[in-house]
This record gives C-alpha cells, sequence and structure tokens, in this order.
C-alpha cells in the first residue's frame, strides 16, 4: 500500500476531522525507527478502545501498533473476544476471520501478498486471545507453524474467556476459579511458548505489558525474524483485571506480580533468528 | 412500481427485491427507470437545488490523494458543492466510530441516518465511497430517512439510490456542474 493513501486531497481537507488530518500529518509512517517513544508526540493508529477502563489489552494495543516497523504495509487478522471490539477502529488493514481459524486466514493473506506484491515487504500479524490461539484455533496456530508460514502471531493472554463471562481456557492455570468455573481449573496451563518452540516457530518471547519498551522490541524482532525466516510467536500477559477482580487502576501492578513468576521474560531464537535480528540491530532497527 | 416509502419510493429494504437493477452502460437509474444520463443529471442537480439542507457526502475515494484522477475529482466535488450551494460532510473510512459520531462533522456508513437526521438533510450525493459501503449506507437511508440520495458512481451504480449515475469520472462530473449550472438559471436561484 502507498502512504499517498493517507494524504487528504487539499481541496477537502477543511471538512476532515481533526482526528483524521493528524493522522495524515502526525502519524509516524514509513518510518521503521518508530517505537513506543513516539507516543506521547505522535498520532496513534488507534483512535478510541472499547475495552474496559484500565484493561491491560489497551495499553498492549497501543504499544504494538506502535512498534510495527512497518504499519502501511501490514495486515492483522484478527479473532473472536474482548480485542475484536477494538479492531475496527484502528487505522490499518485488519481481517475478522472465524473464530480460530485466524493463523491459516493469515497464511493465505502472506501468501497471496508475496505472490502479488514480491517486490514490496508487506507484514502479517496475528493477534488473538487465548481462547482462539490455544483452545478453539490450536490446530490451525500449530498447522501455520509446522508449515512454516511468515507470519507473526501474538497472543494476548488473559487466562480465561472473560469476554463471555468467566469461564477456564487452556491457558488458565490449574485450580483457579472464575464465576463461570466455580470448581476451578481441573489441568494445568497449556505451555504455548514451548509448543511454538516444538512446532518450528524461530522466535519465541513470553512476558507481560507491563514494560512498553521490551514489548516494542520482541515485536520487531518478532516481524523482522518472520519476515526472513519463518513463524514467530510472542505470548503476551493481559489480565482481565475484571474477571480476577481488580480495580482499574491495577492491571499494572498485577503484571509486574507475574513478571516475577509465570510470566518471567523468556525469549527463543534459532540461530537463522539469531542472524537476522544481529543484523537488524547493526542497521540500528532494533 | 411498490407503494410510496419514506422518501417517495419504495418501501422494500432492497431494490432488487422489485427486479430493480443497476443501469446499462451509458444509461442512468432513476428510481426504477432507464434514463439517458443528462435525464438524470438534471433531476439529480434539480432535487439538491430545491429540497433542504442539500449535502454531498464524499468517501475516501476522492477524499485522498491516491492517484491523479482523485485529485481531479476533489476540485469538481468542491466545486458541485458551490454550485449546488450543499454542505460537505465527509465519510472519510469506515470505522465505526466510539462512542458515537459527530453527525454535524462526519458520516459513517454503519449508521449514516443519523448524520441525515441531524441535520435534517434532505437530498445528497455520494461520490468515491467504496461500492460495499455505498450499497450499506444507501439501504439504511433508504429505509430510515426521507432524504433523496444520488449516487454518483465510477463504477456500475447503486440501484438503491434514486437517482444512480454510473461510471462516473472527473469529466462527467464537469458536465454535471454545467447541467446543474443551467438548471439553477432555469430555477432563477
Amino acid at each position: 500500500m502507498s502512504v499517498k493513501i493517507f494524504k487528504i486531497n487539499e481541496d477537502l481537507k477543511e471538512f476532515m476531522p481533526q482526528e483524521i488530518v493528524d493522522l495524515e500529518e502526525k502519524a509516524t509512517w514509513g518510518n521503521p525507527k518508530r517505537g513506543v517513544m513516539d507516543l506521547p508526540y505522535s498520532k496513534e493508529l488507534i483512535e478510541e478502545h472499547s475495552l474496559c477502563a484500565g484493561c491491560p489489552e489497551s495499553a498492549a494495543f497501543r504499544y504494538i501498533l506502535a512498534s510495527l516497523p512497518n504499519p502501511e504495509d501490514t495486515v492483522i487478522v484478527n479473532s473472536t473476544g474482548c480485542t475484536s471490539l477494538v479492531f475496527p477502529h484502528i487505522a490499518l488493514h485488519t481481517v475478522h476471520p472465524l473464530f480460530g481459524n485466524q493463523n491459516s486466514v493469515a497464511s493465505g493473506i502472506k501468501r497471496v501478498l508475496e505472490w502479488r506484491f514480491p517486490d514490496k515487504v508487506k507484514d502479517v500479524v496475528v493477534i488473538a486471545g487465548d481462547g482462539a490461539t490455544i483452545d478453539i484455533g490450536l490446530d490451525c496456530t500449530l498447522q501455520s507453524f509446522f508449515r512454516q508460514e511468515k507470519i507473526t502471531t501474538i497472543c494476548f493472554d488473559n487466562e480465561v474467556y472473560a469476554n463471555t463471562g468467566g469461564q477456564d481456557s487452556g491457558a488458565t492455570p490449574k485450580g483457579m476459579e472464575f464465576k463461570m468455573a466455580p470448581g476451578g481449573k481441573q489441568w494445568d496451563k497449556v505451555p504455548m511458548w514451548q509448543l511454538a518452540i516444538d512446532s518450528g516457530c524461530h522466535y519465541v518471547a513470553r512476558l507481560s505489558v507491563s514494560s512498553p519498551k521490551k514489548v516494542e522490541q520482541v515485536v520487531k524482532k518478532a516481524i523482522y525474524v518472520a519476515r526472513e525466516v519463518g513463524p514467530t510467536y510472542i505470548h503476551l500477559y493481559t489480565p482481565c483485571i475484571l474477571e480476577i477482580g481488580l480495580n482499574a487502576d491495577q492491571g499494572l501492578w498485577e503484571m509486574r506480580q507475574r513478571d516475577k513468576e509465570r510470566f518471567k521474560f523468556f525469549e527463543y531464537m534459532t540461530d537463522e533468528a539469531k542472524e537476522v535480528i544481529k543484523r537488524k540491530k547493526e542497521e540500528g532497527l532494533l | 412500481m411498490a407503494k410510496l416509502g419514506p422518501a417517495g419510493y419504495s418501501p422494500y429494504p432492497v431494490s432488487v427485491t422489485e427486479g430493480v437493477l443497476t443501469p446499462p452502460p451509458g444509461k442512468a437509474l432513476m428510481f426504477n427507470e432507464i434514463v439517458d444520463e443528462e435525464v438524470a443529471m438534471r433531476e439529480a442537480a434539480k432535487a439538491m437545488l430545491t429540497r433542504e439542507n442539500p449535502t454531498i457526502f464524499p468517501g475516501p475515494q476522492v477524499l485522498y490523494a491516491w492517484n491523479e484522477e482523485a485529485k481531479r475529482k476533489a476540485k469538481f466535488v468542491r466545486k458541485m458543492a458551490e454550485v449546488l450551494g450543499a454542505k460537505i460532510i465527509p465519510m472519510y473510512d469506515y470505522r465505526p466510530k466510539y462512542p458515537k459520531i459527530d453527525p454535524e462533522k462526519e458520516i459513517n456508513p454503519n449508521h449514516p441516518n443519523l448524520t441525515i437526521w441531524h441535520n435534517k438533510i434532505k437530498a445528497c450525493i455520494f461520490i468515491g465511497v467504496h461500492c460495499h459501503y455505498a450499497n450499506v449506507a444507501l439501504k439504511i437511508i433508504r429505509a430510515e430517512t426521507d432524504c433523496f440520495t444520488i449516487a454518483m458512481c465510477s463504477m456500475a451504480g447503486h440501484e438503491d439510490a434514486m437517482i444512480t449515475l454510473r461510471d462516473q469520472h472527473s469529466e462527467d462530473l464537469e458536465k454535471f456542474i454545467r447541467i446543474a449550472e443551467e438548471v439553477k438559471r432555469e430555477l432563477g436561484k
């Protein structure tokens, strides 16, 4: 896609709302060095969000959208869940496929884009919740890894089906109780990051979104590696403060607690991924 | 023709249910009749010049300078608004707006009726709106408002608009402006 698509015709500019003019003038298009440090100064690619006040997913969204190295040529594939209410608001191409088949759809999009625009870099990023990635869509997720599709998969893990009232998911830790799962989860949390490694991902990271700069780094690494080598996976902890009974201002506190235990920062990369990351660092892009 | 609907057209939500289809190349659709393009242009200009609060809704294909044709069209849209004494309210993209749109400044294809109700618009022109969203918006407007809709489409047209002009490119917009000026003089405006 050309950046021209965001350039407003001068003859009609005065009729455009300010936020759309800002999107042309103050958003960080065409700059691979863009990042979370631009957030206070630039126009964000998300206008508003419809998530709960203080939801860590909204922070994750902001950091990821600020970190995409090539937003004008990025297609995001999302899935059903709280996040699917937000995607229509962002100023990028997004596709909402059926619940769980997001990685299959992303695979198709990536292949077609490579065929249609062989001389352009087009990134395809899947952003889906733990239900879509680990439970309902596990087959499609893993199959895309097996097939070595050049896509980045980001899982927003809130450890529960929050949008439907609190049923336990594959990502819920053993013993955790929710409103619709009063007996507590009977089995262990699915170690999706490990499954991603075993299934052939070249870059895998597990973290919470308590550190914006760290989120930026892993998103950029994952996208650069996916472009050149193969599938990459990021597992982000984005707790549902509503379902675990916290206030709107306690999301960050919750994530910091989990940073020390089950969401302790973990990063894995293959030798090929290491080479790409080293090169990108030398180019000043990481 | 079926019973009159809110805008004097049809009570059915989708005009294809009555067998109304887009016009063939070189022709225009006025209600459910295939007519010459010039006839439709005159009626469109008349509707815009005689009904209350005429408004042009430009879509992304003319709002953004993505090619030379879009730049030319933007100039003509501006000129058209001047000749018709119409307001311009943009449909700049198709994202739903949370918590709600500002109907004085924008129109959204998912609830275009809000802008039309708020501004009491009785005639409007859709131009540069991608077909799939123009189709949705025109159906909602037709069902929910008494606004006279005119679609100036660069492709095959929209049967749900009361007047549909198809294959409209910058030279056609120029022609429409010329006709609108004539109609304006005839109406003594």
